[in-house]
């Protein structure tokens, strides 16, 4: 019998020495894989979270009422009655014309200064005006100003058109523009959507000179969700943290559509 | 208002805060301290009812607001008088936390109305002044920032692609000339994930179409941000912060009312101007007149004829999402 259990002993030793040397084999593995998690996340804590884009950091948040030059004034329900309901259009204030310059037969009305119907480049006055990319190749002033009633727009075929429905003369060539502006699809409405509305002329967003819309400046972009803690933030840099500085005068578009008739 | 509702019911707690210190005192001896009382059939239906009677103690040392909270529906349960009595709570939270006397209301949708919205790609330039009108409008948190509109910026070489849209942009003027630029905000979709998934029923779509929280019901689990494909929800991580002297008060229960910490808030088309017959605060900033915002059921608004005229398309349409804003070139 002891004969007998001596193999089965031994089995069991050769058994418990196989699952040593196993377990040998195993712990260097498990302290390779440990250091290798260790040392990734290691690597991923010290990176800096995910950025679609490089670019200025939005680390602070911006609040609307430093923005006053956009947001200071609210016109949007001057002269409109809601209740009423009746859908009527109200246009905004006139033609963004130059202080002083209307009207223009006060100049060109007087006896020494005679139509000139002659295409040529303005010397003395209005030589501020130049026409960009608006075909200033093929036309000039007296296309679109009437030669003997400068109050007045003329259409191609002769009519007189005043300066309030300048809309009419643009349609000419942007009849597309046109007609998606009378149904509201192009250009801005404010008030009411199922009441009164105040809509702008083409040239209160067009500089019908230089008709593209003027590029603007952006307003600060969005906090980074990593910035949302205060403690995250890396210090204000000068520029941005002054609000009522260069940043919000930069931001008043419309008198970048004035302009002389 | 630091906190609109309390935790749920823990009577201790709710005796700690509403009756103050001498709260606890009200509660009756505690009927399960004899053990042949225990062991007695009717002792479990004896500690409910003192359980009851201890809760209308409670109650009873509480405030009338405090009671209105504890006691709170859902709004879509809410009698006329009970919103009524909501709205003047609310307002009284207003008036002691920001001085001011706010015109909160709880005007319901109009007949015969469903709101649709339109936005121009071929206009947008890009300058963001949406976001921030829509800040202002909706008294959303200042620090932390909340935006409910995030304009993405993309490549015009790769066309709309929502994976590589970059809201951070910041060069000098806008538009940039190899850029056009795609505002998204909550597309208030017709079959909504948001309002499925919300295990609740804090949100839900309103007969004109605009899907709102009730911030009140809210349990703050954020399964409607998961959801949502246009990443329009907003969860409020702290207290929301917002300037007195910026506070709009113009408010609208289920939209730019002041929310508390811990729930989920979201465009509503501007639900407090909108339901007034005016357009949303982002439609009236915009200097391109890039949005328009209408009534899909009459057939001569500018949404309509936008429908009819243009070609438009929605954001992620293969989800069947059915927004009902929509994207379209005027051009």
């Amino acid at each position: 019998m002891a004969e007998g259990e001596d193999p089965q002993v031994g089995h069991a030793e050769a058994g418990l020495g196989f699952e040593l040397s196993k377990t040998g084999a195993l712990v260097p593995l498990l302290v390779l894989a440990g250091i290798t998690l260790v040392a990734v996340l290691g690597f991923v804590e010290n990176q800096p979270p995910f950025l679609p884009n490089e670019g200025v950091l939005a680390a602070f948040p911006h609040s609307p009422s430093e923005f006053t030059a956009v947001f200071g004034v609210d016109h949007a329900l001057d002269g409109l009655d809601g209740g009423k309901g009746d859908g009527g259009m109200v246009a905004v204030a006139g033609p963004p014309f130059s202080r002083g310059i209307f009207p223009c037969m006060d100049c060109h009305g007087e006896k020494d200064l005679p139509p000139n119907p002659t295409r040529r480049e303005l010397v003395d006055k209005h030589k501020n005006i130049k026409l960009v990319n608006h075909d200033e190749e093929h036309r000039w002033c007296l296309d679109c100003h009437d030669l003997n009633d400068r109050d007045s727009l003329h259409l191609a075929g002769g009519e007189l058109v005043p300066f309030t429905e300048s809309y009419r003369l643009c349609g000419q060539c942007h009849g597309t523009q046109y007609r998606d502006w009378k149904v509201g699809i192009h250009g801005k409405r404010t008030g009411y959507w199922n009441g009164p509305k105040r809509y702008l002329l083409c040239v209160n967003c067009h500089n019908p000179h230089s008709p593209h819309f003027a590029p603007l400046q952006p307003l600060p972009p969005p906090v980074r969700p990593h910035f949302l803690r205060a403690s995250d933030r890396p210090p204000a840099p000068l520029e941005t943290s002054a609000p009522d500085g260069g940043s919000a005068s930069a931001l008043e578009p419309q008198k970048e559509t004035k302009h002389e008739p | 208002m630091s906190r609109d509702r309390h935790p749920l019911p823990v009577l201790g707690e709710v005796a700690h805060d509403c009756a103050g210190p001498g709260g606890a005192q009200q509660f009756p001896p505690d009927p399960a301290n004899s053990p042949e009382e225990e062991a007695q059939a009717g002792s479990r239906r004896e500690f409910l009812a003192n359980l009851g009677l201890a809760a209308a103690g409670v109650l009873a040392g509480c405030t009338d607001q405090q009671r209105e909270e504890f006691l709170r529906k859902k709004f879509t349960e809410l009698s006329p008088a009970e919103v009524e009595q909501r709205l003047t709570h609310l307002r009284a939270e207003v008036q002691q936390k920001w001085g001011k006397v706010a015109n909160i209301s709880a005007k319901a949708a109009m007949p015969g109305v469903l709101f649709g919205y339109g936005l121009d790609l071929s206009r947008c330039i890009g300058c963001r002044r949406c976001e921030y009108a829509c800040v202002k409008e909706n008294n959303q948190s200042r620090d932390p920032q909340s935006h409910w509109i995030r304009v993405l910026e993309m490549e015009k070489a790769r066309g709309v692609d929502l994976e590589q849209g970059n809201p951070y942009y910041d060069p000098a003027t806008v538009p940039d000339p190899d850029h056009f630029y795609v505002p998204v905000a909550c597309q208030q979709c017709a079959h909504s994930p948001c309002t499925r998934v919300c295990p609740v029923g804090a949100t839900w779509e309103e007969p004109d179409g605009i899907v709102v929280v009730d911030y009140d019901w809210c349990i703050g689990c954020r399964s409607c941000m998961a959801s949502c494909p246009y990443g329009a929800r907003h969860f409020n991580w702290a207290t929301p912060n917002i300037p007195a002297e910026e506070l709009n008060t113009n408010m609208h229960l289920l939209g730019n009312r002041p929310r508390p910490r811990g729930v989920v808030e979201k465009c509503t088309f501007c639900i407090q101007r909108t339901r007034e017959g005016r357009y949303p605060a982002c439609v009236e900033i915009c200097p391109v007149g890039a949005r328009k915002f209408g009534n899909l059921l009459d057939p001569d608004s500018e949404i309509s004829k936008i429908l009819k005229q243009k070609r438009v398309f929605v954001l992620k349409s293969g989800l069947r999402t059915e927004p009902k804003f929509y994207y379209f070139y005027g051009l």
